[in-house]
């Protein structure tokens, strides 16, 4: 991986893995990883089901935690610091790295309460300069428009599009660092995966973003890097352009042309 | 053609023996629900509310009867359902696949279906022979050891129903624990526990057994805790056992109050339930 090599001493790198194993009990899920997450860039992880990416993305906030005989083995430095660390405080951790999901999940509570609940947890803030952050973390999302005149409505009456986008909202209005999404569009359609991919193009501009995607037009459109992984192996990270022109690997170009996974 | 119609004759034949169970079933409540309504409507005055239990063969009501059934009532629910929900929010968010939560929820089993005269008996040990006399709080304490497991039960089920992915997408945020079962977990269940309170109220409120041995019965108004309290339960046990026509007919009304009292119940159970379910 040369190429690899030569586009990683230009960037600040956010977040670095290295040599990271991922365990489910005693299973191998994830076989030595190393790959940086640039600041403020967009960088795809692609590859057939099952090969470890969303288990990859799962680690970067310890989602895994949630769960018993699931452990990481390894390095993930954010910032200078291992979050493998057991004492680092996933709380902490969970705000600086928000997680976007596969299916859109507002909380049961008004449109309102979904921003404004991440934001009380951290910051108390008189109710218009609370008014002032829900707002500007609708319109960051860009579902303000549709939403301005309902806000106490429930967040589980809004359309799937609308409610990813007020997922969206939600994470972006705590002032993560990273945002992580987890095939934010696989349950969307067609029209509200175009707003959702428009809005991660303009979220790069202060968040450094991974995205988990199965659909390859999708990482080429909104990726800068992007990383080809299969059975737990990343097989080749480099820019999305040369991932998807110039595979160095012949099973990421395999993958790439559809002829398999 | 001939294949299509044997499943239809056979598709009769099976709907009509489901409607024909389902009308034997339905029967039996209607029969009881109009004698009950048959025999103690008539009774029915506002006597019944204002005035206590009589002696033999005297005008009374039910008075003391109905306010020591709600004292009881309310103090059981309000001591049962706390525990009850510590315990299945323990059960359903942190020990879900701990063995400590497995021998729990075996026991909470035999528990809600262990007979109620077994915890009128061990509440009278316990408490009662302790205190040395019957009480309405040895009423409460026995109504609140039956309403535990079913709010156990509804509360682990309630919250093994919210979805996972909600949970993840809460503690993503960075909230505690604590916070993601209060805020989110409990509100995406509420309807439900609001229903599993309200029929384990329905379940307590005809019990008769376990207050027979704990708060036993009280001819006259009386709602001090540490004496023995009246129950409409108890009450109409004993009226209905009475050869006095008086009594019998106050029986009657008693058991009408009851009945319609757990069915408006288990109604606003439904009602709210089939409410939380669409939002």
């Amino acid at each position: 991986m040369t190429s690899g090599a030569e586009v990683r001493n230009e960037l600040p790198t956010k977040i670095s893995v290295k040599d990271l194993k991922f365990f489910y009990g005693e299973n191998l899920a994830l076989k030595s990883i190393n790959m940086p997450l640039y600041a403020n860039k967009v960088t795809a992880l692609i590859g057939p089901s099952g090969c470890g990416k969303s288990t990859l993305l799962r680690v970067l906030n310890r989602m895994y935690d949630l769960y018993p005989r699931q452990r990481a083995e390894g390095e993930v430095i954010l910032d200078g610091t291992n979050i493998l660390d057991p004492h680092q405080d996933l709380n902490l951790l969970r705000a600086r790295v928000g997680m976007v999901f596969q299916k859109p999940t507002p909380f049961p509570m008004t449109i309102y309460d979904n921003i404004a609940f991440g934001i009380k947890l951290y910051e108390k803030l008189p109710k218009s300069e609370l008014d002032g952050r829900v707002e500007a973390a609708l319109r960051g999302a860009a579902i303000w428009d549709e939403v301005q005149d309902k806000l106490n409505a429930s967040g589980l009456s809004l359309s799937g599009g609308q409610q990813q986008r007020l997922c969206i909202a939600r994470t972006v209005a705590i002032h993560p660092e990273v945002i992580l999404f987890d095939e934010p569009c696989s349950a969307l359609d067609p029209i509200s995966t175009a707003k959702v991919e428009e809005l991660i193009d303009e979220l790069k501009e202060n968040y450094t973003i991974a995205i988990v995607t199965h659909n390859m037009q999708q990482a080429a459109r909104v990726s800068e890097y992007a990383c080809f992984m299969y059975l737990g192996e990343l097989i080749e990270f480099a820019t999305t352009s040369q991932l998807f022109t110039s595979p160095e690997n012949t099973r990421t170009q395999n993958y790439i042309t559809g002829r398999f996974g | 053609m001939t294949v299509y119609a044997s499943r239809r004759r056979s598709n009769f034949l099976w709907i009509g023996l489901c409607y024909a169970s389902a009308a034997f079933g339905l029967g039996w409540l209607i029969i009881i629900l109009a004698t009950l309504l048959w025999c103690g409507g008539g009774g029915l005055s506002l006597a019944v509310f204002t005035q206590m239990t009589p002696p033999p063969d005297q005008g009374g009501g039910l008075l003391n009867a109905i306010v020591g059934s709600l004292i009881m009532t309310a103090l059981g629910v309000a001591i049962g359902t706390p525990l009850g929900m510590f315990a299945g929010t323990y059960m359903a968010e942190y020990g879900r696949h701990t063995k400590l939560t497995f021998v729990v929820r075996f026991i909470n089993d035999i528990l809600l279906s262990a007979p109620s005269i077994v915890v009128g008996l061990f509440i009278y040990q316990v408490v009662v022979t302790r205190m040395g006399h019957f009480s309405g709080l040895a009423g409460a304490a026995a109504l609140a050891v039956i309403v535990v497991p079913v709010v156990v039960r509804t509360t682990e089920d309630m919250l093994l129903l919210v979805p996972g992915p909600l949970r993840e997408a809460a503690s993503a945020l960075g909230l505690p624990r604590s916070t993601v079962i209060r805020k989110v977990a409990y509100r995406a269940a509420r309807a439900g526990l609001i229903t599993g309170v309200l029929l384990a109220v329905a379940r307590v409120s005809g019990e008769t057994a376990p207050l027979l041995f704990t708060a036993l019965n009280n001819q006259f108004f009386s709602a001090d805790l540490n004496a023995p309290m009246a129950s409409l339960p108890a009450i109409i046990f004993q009226f209905a056992m009475s050869p006095y026509k008086a009594w019998q007919s106050l029986a009657w009304s008693g058991a009408l109050i009851i009945t319609f009292a757990v069915l408006t119940l288990s109604i606003v159970a439904r009602v709210l339930g089939a409410r939380g379910s669409s939002t």
